[in-house]
């Protein structure tokens, strides 16, 4: 009872933030089809994941732990995607070893997400169950804890994510506070409940206070943290939690150093958490302590990517669709050869980005787009991709037919005989 | 007989068949004891060595009349950056090894190398026909695939770079100094020369000799360096002695017309391809007028097939018994024995090489792959080679659902192209114009059997070649089918188009050339 006294004054506030990098392709030429060389350029991964941990991540999770320990109210989510925390594993362990530090902390959440970053969810099957589970057991190996809220790729969302998150085991899932979602007048700052999930509950990325940050920061000629705790507290007080979500790179990297958005960042969290009028909660928290408002329904996809908010990032092109489906078609025949190296391999290449590089938009988000990809042109993209999934199905044929021995065999055999007939 | 010939392109250094053309016709006319001093606007140093002598355009100082203008000295060691190649043509001259060498009172030494009847004269430039930076560098630039002229948008940013902040001032310094030139024209085209306008000359109020340093490429002023190229072919055609000239295609025709309206000799401009060719429909008007021009004042219009010929007849209203054909020839290759192993494994294999735009047909070959896979489910496609429609290409593919049965590799060159043959079953050239075509001749060379349309000009000389309407998707499918299905097809036409190719030779084009130049100088 006291807690909800408590809450009714207070402004509940979550922050979580999403940290990935893909494992980019290296440049597949015709020619190297079927060669001994890997699909991944890690050599330029691991200059771009020490480039970011230098800028970002190390001098990022320095700040938050040490205002965690000056202000215990401080709560911070996280989702780190399983192809980034390999990669931190492989290439920075130091950096994993901070978010270690965090976790320790008990301020700290990690949130569920598909291990490879993919579009599983487009992928009929199990993949999307499969990736998911294999992230949990990652985070609870790393940092001790299960995670109980879901976060799918870049906000992809509708009722079925919720309900296959829910069967999952998770009580609480992320999406983006997007007007389509949010009929009927609608607050985005509200928890809402599944339709058919009653366990599940729906927390909603305010878009428009977390694009403040991560798109606009260096729009507003100096944003402050007082400026921004007032626009936090323009918020009507029934609205019961408001959650502000971006890139973990929007740090030091999207925006840096210079720019002052470690000095915002630190006003802002220790204004936040001097003030008695706002409660920082962690994901888990929000969703076991603020009752759903009401019943959200979702049946398309939404996700927090370009103006359209939906699928069109990465799927929305015939380059993207084309490539994607070429992809998911390998699906039987990867899982029959029945070998780890390989599945991952076809995993890796399900990653979103490398179907957001393949994106024809124009304008504000083609601009974006483009600040992502390390390609020239989304046709370079699309046929470098297209170059890589040839060397992984070629590889793929080779290892079917060493499987056979017996049919091979008889086949070389039969060729032999044709030569010496002819 | 000695002939005085404009090029644009030379061995190595080039960028459609151009450059080939020039290097087999001078290297045949050699044997015809056929003098040919050869002017290009760029020497490079690496240019073979043929019984040609190459004038280096770059070099020659040529004769203006000092307008009302601040005393300008243009300046041609400062290199623009707009050419293909970057290397400063003075660095190379010591390389050249002229045997003669001139120097002006600009300082500027011009070097003219010579090897019995070939003589090199180099002219520095900024021209060429076809814009292709993928000529030299890996095809990630989509929008700087085409050629295009003095358009801001369309000015690649290497281009860009090299303007100076004042370059409209110089714009109008330039078009001061170009006598003939269209004022407006100047302007548009940005010049990259870098003018000294504090490094005064002494003279006052008299003639100066100024240099040009040309690009040779073809790129964003390449009409204004085709303006300057006729400038400097006046001074060429005042200091060396001949009896005929031949300008290829219409970047040297106004040069052509300039060296014949300086010499009185007879000139013969050589089309090795048409505006209407390159653009369809949408010609530049100024690039038109060019050729138009220049094929009225030349004595002799020489094409490179009967299908050009109806061309140069129909469209620019040429009198056909001036126009004379002369095919194309193939430079025999050794056979170039490729280490490497196609790692699309036994499906068979089409290609398409060659630019990706609108006069190969690209999208003709796309829907005939469509049609060609509801036979051939594991037929794989190549495509090799970049052009403004390869996005167009692409997308295409896709929405056809035929990605994963495409590959596209971007610009090739040397041995990758050996590569692309080894790989391939089946060459497919499915050209909307083509005044002739010598990529199919280079697939036979490497033993792929080819399909060519008949809007193209090699089809007059390669009889074992199965040709269709390039808008007949239908019949060339069909035809993609059979041949990769037949294989005593297959091998008949390998076999036969092979041997027949040894026919096709420079040789015979340059004693055609011989007999024509001597028709007129009987004349």
């Amino acid at each position: 009872m006291s807690l909800l006294n408590n809450s009714d004054r207070s402004r509940n506030l979550v922050f979580y933030f999403q940290v990935h990098q893909p494992r980019r392709l290296r440049t597949v030429r015709l020619f190297d089809i079927g060669t001994d060389s890997g699909l991944f350029d890690d050599q330029q991964n691991q200059q771009i994941l020490e480039r970011v941990a230098a800028s970002c991540y190390l001098p990022t999770n320095q700040l938050l732990l040490k205002l965690i320990k000056k202000y215990p109210g401080i709560k911070i989510a996280f989702s780190i995607s399983g192809v980034t925390l390999d990669q931190f594993e492989a290439f920075a362990p130091e950096v994993l070893e901070s978010f270690k530090d965090l976790a320790e902390t008990g301020s700290v959440e990690f949130l569920g997400e598909t291990y490879y970053h993919s579009l599983a969810t487009l992928i009929p099957g199990h993949e999307f169950e499969i990736q998911t589970l294999k992230h949990t057991e990652l985070i609870e190996k790393h940092f001790g804890k299960r995670p109980t809220v879901f976060r799918n790729t870049e906000l992809i969302y509708s009722d079925d994510v919720g309900r296959r998150a829910a069967l999952l085991g998770f009580k609480g899932v992320f999406t983006d506070g997007v007007a389509r979602v949010l009929s009927n007048d609608k607050s985005p700052n509200q928890v809402y409940q599944h339709p058919t999930e009653e366990g599940l509950s729906i927390l909603l990325r305010n878009f428009i206070l977390s694009d403040d940050i991560a798109f606009r920061f260096s729009h507003y000629s100096g944003l402050t943290a007082d400026q921004y705790i007032t626009w936090l507290k323009d918020i009507p007080t029934h609205e019961r939690v408001v959650n502000v979500a971006m890139d973990y790179e929007t740090f030091g990297e999207h925006h840096k150093k210079e720019s002052g958005i470690f000095q915002f960042l630190e006003n802002m969290l220790s204004g936040i958490a001097s003030d008695s009028t706002f409660k920082m909660l962690t994901p888990t928290e929000a969703v076991d302590t603020i009752k759903p408002q009401a019943v959200l329904d979702c049946p398309h996809f939404v996700s927090w990517a370009d103006n359209e908010r939906d699928l069109s990032a990465w799927v929305g092109n015939d380059l993207q669709r084309d490539a994607f489906e070429t992809l998911v078609k390998l699906d039987s025949s990867v899982k029959a050869l029945n070998d780890a190296e390989t599945l991952k391999q076809w995993r890796l290449l399900q990653t979103s980005d490398h179907f957001y590089y393949m994106s024809t938009k124009k304008g504000t988000d083609g601009t974006i787009h483009n600040y992502f990809s390390p390609y020239p042109s989304p046709y370079e993209a699309f046929i470098n991709y297209m170059n890589a999934l040839t060397d992984f199905s070629v590889k793929l044929d080779l290892r079917k037919s060493l499987l056979k021995p017996v049919k091979a065999r008889k086949k070389k055999a039969k060729s032999l005989l044709e030569g010496l007939t002819a | 007989m000695k002939v005085l010939m404009f090029g644009w392109e030379f061995p190595p250094h080039i960028s459609g068949g151009l450059g080939t053309a020039c290097y087999g016709l001078t290297h045949s006319l050699g044997k015809e004891d056929v003098d040919v001093l050869f002017v290009v606007p760029k020497l490079h140093g690496d240019e073979p060595t043929v019984k040609t002598s190459l004038i280096n355009a770059s070099a020659i100082p040529y004769k203006t009349i000092k307008l009302n203008s601040p005393d300008i000295n243009i300046d041609s060691k400062k290199e623009n950056k707009s050419a293909v190649n970057t290397i400063p043509s003075d660095s190379r001259k010591q390389d050249v090894k002229p045997s003669t060498i001139y120097t002006t009172n600009t300082g500027d030494i011009i070097s003219v190398k010579e090897e019995d009847n070939f003589t090199y004269i180099e002219i520095p430039s900024g021209l060429s026909a076809y814009r292709a930076p993928d000529f030299e560098q890996h095809s990630s630039e989509v929008n700087h695939w085409n050629y295009s002229f003095g358009d801001r948008k369309n000015n690649s940013p290497i281009e860009s770079n090299t303007e100076s902040n004042t370059s409209s001032e110089l714009a109008s310094k330039a078009s001061q100094l170009t006598t003939s030139a269209d004022q407006t024209e100047a302007q548009e085209t940005q010049p990259q020369e870098h003018i000294n306008s504090d490094n005064a000359i002494e003279e006052s109020d008299s003639v100066k000799e100024v240099t040009y340093t040309f690009s040779g490429s073809y790129g964003a002023n390449l009409l204004l360096e085709v303006e300057r190229y006729a400038q400097v072919a006046e001074e060429i055609a005042r200091r060396f002695s001949f009896d005929v000239i031949h300008a290829h295609d219409w970047m040297t025709y106004p040069a052509g017309i300039a060296a014949k309206e300086v010499s009185g000799k007879p000139l013969v401009v050589h089309v090795h391809a048409t505006e209407f060719d390159r653009t369809g429909d949408n010609v530049d008007t100024r690039v038109h007028a060019i050729e138009q021009r220049g094929m009225q004042k030349a004595d002799r219009v020489v094409t490179v097939s009967e299908w050009t010929k109806r061309i140069a007849v129909n469209k620019y209203n040429i009198a056909e018994q001036k126009v004379c054909v002369v095919h194309n020839g193939i430079i025999p290759q050794k056979k170039q024995k490729v280490e490497f192993k196609s790692p699309l494994r036994k499906a068979p294999v089409v290609t398409f090489l060659g630019r990706v735009t609108h006069q190969k047909g690209p999208l003709y070959f796309v829907e005939a792959a469509r049609k060609v896979l509801k036979e051939i489910p594991d037929a794989r496609f190549i495509v090799a080679g970049s052009g403004d429609l390869l996005p167009a290409m692409i997308q295409r593919v896709a929405q056809l659902k035929m990605s994963s049965h495409f590959h596209f590799t971007g610009f090739l060159k040397g041995n990758d192209i050996q590569k692309v043959w080894k790989m391939s079953n089946l060459y497919v050239m499915p050209s909307v114009s083509e005044p002739f075509g010598i990529a199919p001749l280079e697939a036979i060379q490497a033993g792929v059997p080819v399909i060519i349309s008949k809007q193209s000009g090699v089809a007059e000389v390669m009889p074992h070649a199965i040709t269709v309407d390039f808008w007949n998707t239908n019949e060339l499918a069909e035809s993609i089918c059979s041949v990769l299905k037949y294989k005593s097809l297959h091998k008949t036409l390998k076999k036969n188009s092979k041997k027949h190719i040894k026919g096709i030779t420079w040789d015979n084009a340059a004693k055609k050339l011989n007999n024509l130049y001597h028709e007129l100088i009987e004349q």
